[in-house]
């Protein structure tokens, strides 16, 4: 069975970003780029599917800059057999990245396509599931088990109330949650064989998709800033100052 | 304008959650239409029917959408939504799994989890965990929009009498099925709508230790929420996780307890009105945004926390 892992580089999730002055978005110049967390979770599910012998293939996809190549590597270098950069130097949102996806789904038939449920960017949780619309593939999301069986797979859910299981028909999509697994690390001969794994470059328009925006961002903002209050020093001045003077309780 | 609003219900009832997303129809203007697609969902739709502000409920009753699975919900959505300027859900776990498959299939952009409505087409949403404000504009023909039920304070569930209508459309797609759940039985108020949140993190130590958390959240008619480290470390379940990929809460009183508050948590509590913290580590960055904090053994100050309130 052939897995595709769409990943996405952004900024190290230590980073505490800042605003730029003029509001255009957040200033990344010289800040510790990362594949998101998420992705790292699709990755190291899909190796896991290889080492037991579910899956046969592991082909990387992911959408951004020629830059976003560090990240391919670093899958390449977990277990994934080749990689796959569709080259943007565009921001894009998430319907124009499912559709690149939808493009490159067609072209490498994949049984099943795993990728995180968000990226810590955008914070969008949108390109899973518009991607299962665009394929008509049934979608299991936010999951934190995973188990293909025949011709199903059964995705185990992280929902509001707790858990929430699934069947899905093959093809399927699979977005990632925290706890379906804790990723590897690269070690350093794998990191080094990796850059001999074949890596392929295509443009959005090699893939005959267009990627205009139904949606701009007009500014970008700080936050209200919550200041720090006071410490109190014991027990029965905090119980005196929620009710007397935050009157909570 | 006719904005169609997705019911976030369990069939039986309503959830909370429903009120705060029709506030923001509100803000956004023009009339309001509920959907709410279930199996044997009557009693959820009579109640959308009483909410305030609701010209029309929509139901769509069928097996096949007992469960929200998003192949059967989506292109029922989907197909009733074309006619509509605006289609909300709320930015709930159902509202996330369904609504970008919908917008996919209308072929338009999703704008997830808004936090404030400017006009019509424009809204601001949170991004990089909180640590900035977008304002972004949609020219799309219709609007489908998540909504961060925090951002809204929720319109009255009675005082409407709208006509229910019911509707057919789209069903089993044959894709998916559902096999099964375990959901979190409580006593104590939901996460998201509770007034007052104690939460605990990995200074908690066990899932054992948080039967203090549990003692106090019930003497002020709380609920309990948790860090990422303490879930990630299998102290309590996922469905109590708050911040950046997890819950969103903003409660009048946050209590965080042995909780360092990194960045991915303060993004989902630091817009609860007031928030205290008990650490023993009196650098810890959960200090920075606490109105009220208390550096001490937790494990002494939580019994002493609830013997006095």
């Amino acid at each position: 069975m052939k897995v595709l892992v769409a990943v996405k580089r952004v900024v190290d999730y230590n980073v505490k970003v800042r605003v730029k002055a003029d509001n255009s978005g957040v200033d990344l110049a010289n800040v510790k780029m990362s594949m998101n967390p998420f992705c790292e979770i699709a990755v190291e599910e899909a190796v896991r599917l290889k080492e037991k012998g579910v899956a046969s293939e592991i082909v990387v996809v992911t959408i951004g800059p020629a830059t976003a190549q560090e990240q391919l590597r670093t899958a390449l270098a977990l277990g994934a057999d080749r990689a796959i950069l569709v080259e943007s130097a565009d921001e894009l949102n998430s319907l124009a990245v499912a559709k690149l996806l939808k493009a490159v789904v067609d072209k490498e038939q994949p049984q099943l396509v795993i990728m995180g449920k968000q990226a810590i960017d955008s914070d969008n949780n949108q390109t899973g599931q518009m991607l299962g619309a665009l394929t008509g593939f049934g979608q299991g999301t936010f999951a934190s088990k995973v188990e293909v069986a025949g011709d199903k797979v059964n995705v185990t859910r992280e929902i509001d109330g707790g858990l929430q299981t699934v069947a899905l028909n093959l093809p399927a999509i699979v977005t990632t949650d925290l706890r379906l697994n804790e990723p590897r690390y690269a070690s350093l001969p794998n990191i080094m064989k990796a850059k001999k794994k074949p890596l392929e470059t295509v443009t959005p328009g090699d893939l005959g998709v267009s990627t205009a925006s139904t949606v701009k961002t007009l500014k970008v903002e700080a936050p209200a800033t919550r200041s720090a209050g006071i410490k109190v020093k014991s027990v029965a001045e905090l119980v005196e100052k929620l009710k007397n003077e935050a009157k909570v309780i | 304008m006719t904005i169609l609003v997705i019911a976030e219900h369990t069939n039986a009832a309503l959830a909370p959650a429903t009120l705060n997303t029709v506030a923001a129809a509100a803000k956004i203007g023009g009339d309001i239409h509920v959907l709410v697609a279930g199996a044997a969902c009557g009693a959820a739709a009579e109640a959308a029917g009483k909410i305030a502000g609701v010209a029309k409920v929509l139901v769509a009753d069928n097996a096949a959408f007992a469960h929200q699975l998003p192949e059967n919900v989506a292109p029922l959505v989907a197909e009733l939504g074309k006619g509509y300027s605006h289609i909300l859900a709320a930015a709930t776990s159902n509202g996330k799994n369904i609504l970008p498959r919908v917008a996919a299939a209308l072929d338009v952009d999703q704008i997830s989890e808004i936090i404030a409505v400017e006009s019509a087409d424009t809204f601001k949403r949170p991004i990089y965990a909180g640590n900035a404000i977008a304002t972004v504009q949609s020219s799309a023909a219709v609007k489908v929009i998540t909504v961060r039920a925090t951002g809204f304070d929720p319109v009255a569930a009675e005082g409407g009498s709208a006509a229910v209508e019911a509707v057919g459309g789209a069903a089993d797609a044959g894709k998916s099925a559902f096999v099964g759940e375990e959901l979190a039985k409580s006593d104590r108020p939901e996460l998201t709508a509770a007034k007052i949140v104690v939460s605990g993190g990995r200074g908690m130590q066990n899932g054992d230790n948080f039967k203090h958390l549990y003692a106090l959240a019930d003497k002020l008619g709380a609920a309990v929420g948790a860090s990422r480290a303490a879930v990630d470390a299998g102290f309590v379940p996922n469905d109590m996780q708050v911040g950046q990929t997890g819950k969103i809460v903003a409660p009048q009183l946050y209590i965080a307890v042995g909780i360092s508050g990194a960045i991915q948590h303060l993004a989902g509590m630091k817009d609860s009105k007031v928030i205290v913290a008990i650490n023993k580590d009196e650098e810890a960055p959960i200090f920075q945004v606490a109105d009220y904090g208390l550096v001490a053994d937790l494990f002494e100050a939580v019994p002493e926390l609830e013997k006095l309130v």
